[in-house]
């Protein structure tokens, strides 16, 4: 038994690998929702366009630019199934999730940026996604989001 | 200075337009940051140390966009983009670019 084990000791490593994965990821992936739903129930408030011209914009308002980014990486088991989805193309949901929590996050911090600024609404939003991945072999696949837009400010009473 | 992707500023009006001013940066991760990116890439998750590292680069490339339209006399940027590229294995360069202007 033990020498089976040794004898496949690659394998044996890819399938604590791919277990570990699978759990540890969905764990992170799950909670990561409930703190990213929970804090856009929060911030609610602060409203978003892609516009470029406030419809109205007093004199007496100063605008800011604000940003929020971050790196998320994909877990093992994603790297896997998207690894085995390339051979057959279509939707790669493994990913879709990684992005879209990439991107909301990013939301997240730009509307913080823009609340501790003393911002209700921020224009002209912009996201940039980059692709963070390294190397193929040990290298890490990531990705970064970035969103960036105008901040309108209310003159402080 | 005032920075700010919109291409108005709110009671204030443009003087005079001194053209395009960009600023960029190249950087690249240390060792430490990427074993320790190595291991997250298993469970998967934010990598908060590659997070900070492309924070730091976006804001030095405003940095030294800001610091041009500076020597050029102006006192805003507007209309401000940001472009992220990767140029070798564990580099990548932000540029930030936008319109030199004077406000009244």
């Amino acid at each position: 038994m033990n020498n089976l084990i040794l004898q496949n000791l690659d394998f044996v490593v890819f399938l604590v690998l791919l277990a570990v994965g699978y759990f540890a990821g969905r764990a992170v992936e799950s909670s990561h929702y409930r703190s990213i739903r929970r804090r856009e129930r929060q911030l609610s408030g602060i409203l978003m366009f892609a516009t470029k011209f406030p419809p109205s914009i007093q004199a007496r308002q100063s605008t800011a630019l604000v940003s929020g980014s971050v790196v998320i990486s994909s877990d093992y088991f994603k790297l896997f199934v998207a690894s085995l989805r390339k051979l057959f193309g279509g939707r790669f949901r493994v990913y879709e999730t990684l992005l879209d929590r990439a991107r909301r996050e990013a939301v997240l911090r730009m509307k913080r940026e823009a609340l501790r600024l003393g911002g209700h609404a921020v224009f002209n939003v912009k996201f940039e996604t980059f692709n963070v991945t390294m190397g193929a072999r040990g290298g890490i696949a990531a990705v970064e989001v970035l969103a960036y837009g105008t901040a309108l400010i209310e003159p402080k009473k | 200075m005032l920075v700010s992707n919109l291409e108005i500023v709110p009671g204030k009006r443009i003087a005079k337009h001194l053209g395009m001013v960009q600023g960029s940066t190249v950087r690249a991760k240390h060792v430490g940051r990427d074993i320790m990116a190595g291991f997250k890439n298993i469970v998967g998750g934010e990598l908060k140390g590659y997070t900070e590292l492309l924070q730091e680069t976006r804001a030095e490339a405003t940095k030294r966009m800001v610091d041009q339209a500076q020597a050029i006399g102006a006192n805003a940027v507007l209309n401000v983009r940001y472009s992220t590229t990767s140029i070798a294995q564990g580099a990548a360069e932000i540029l930030a670019y936008g319109t030199a202007v004077v406000l009244e």
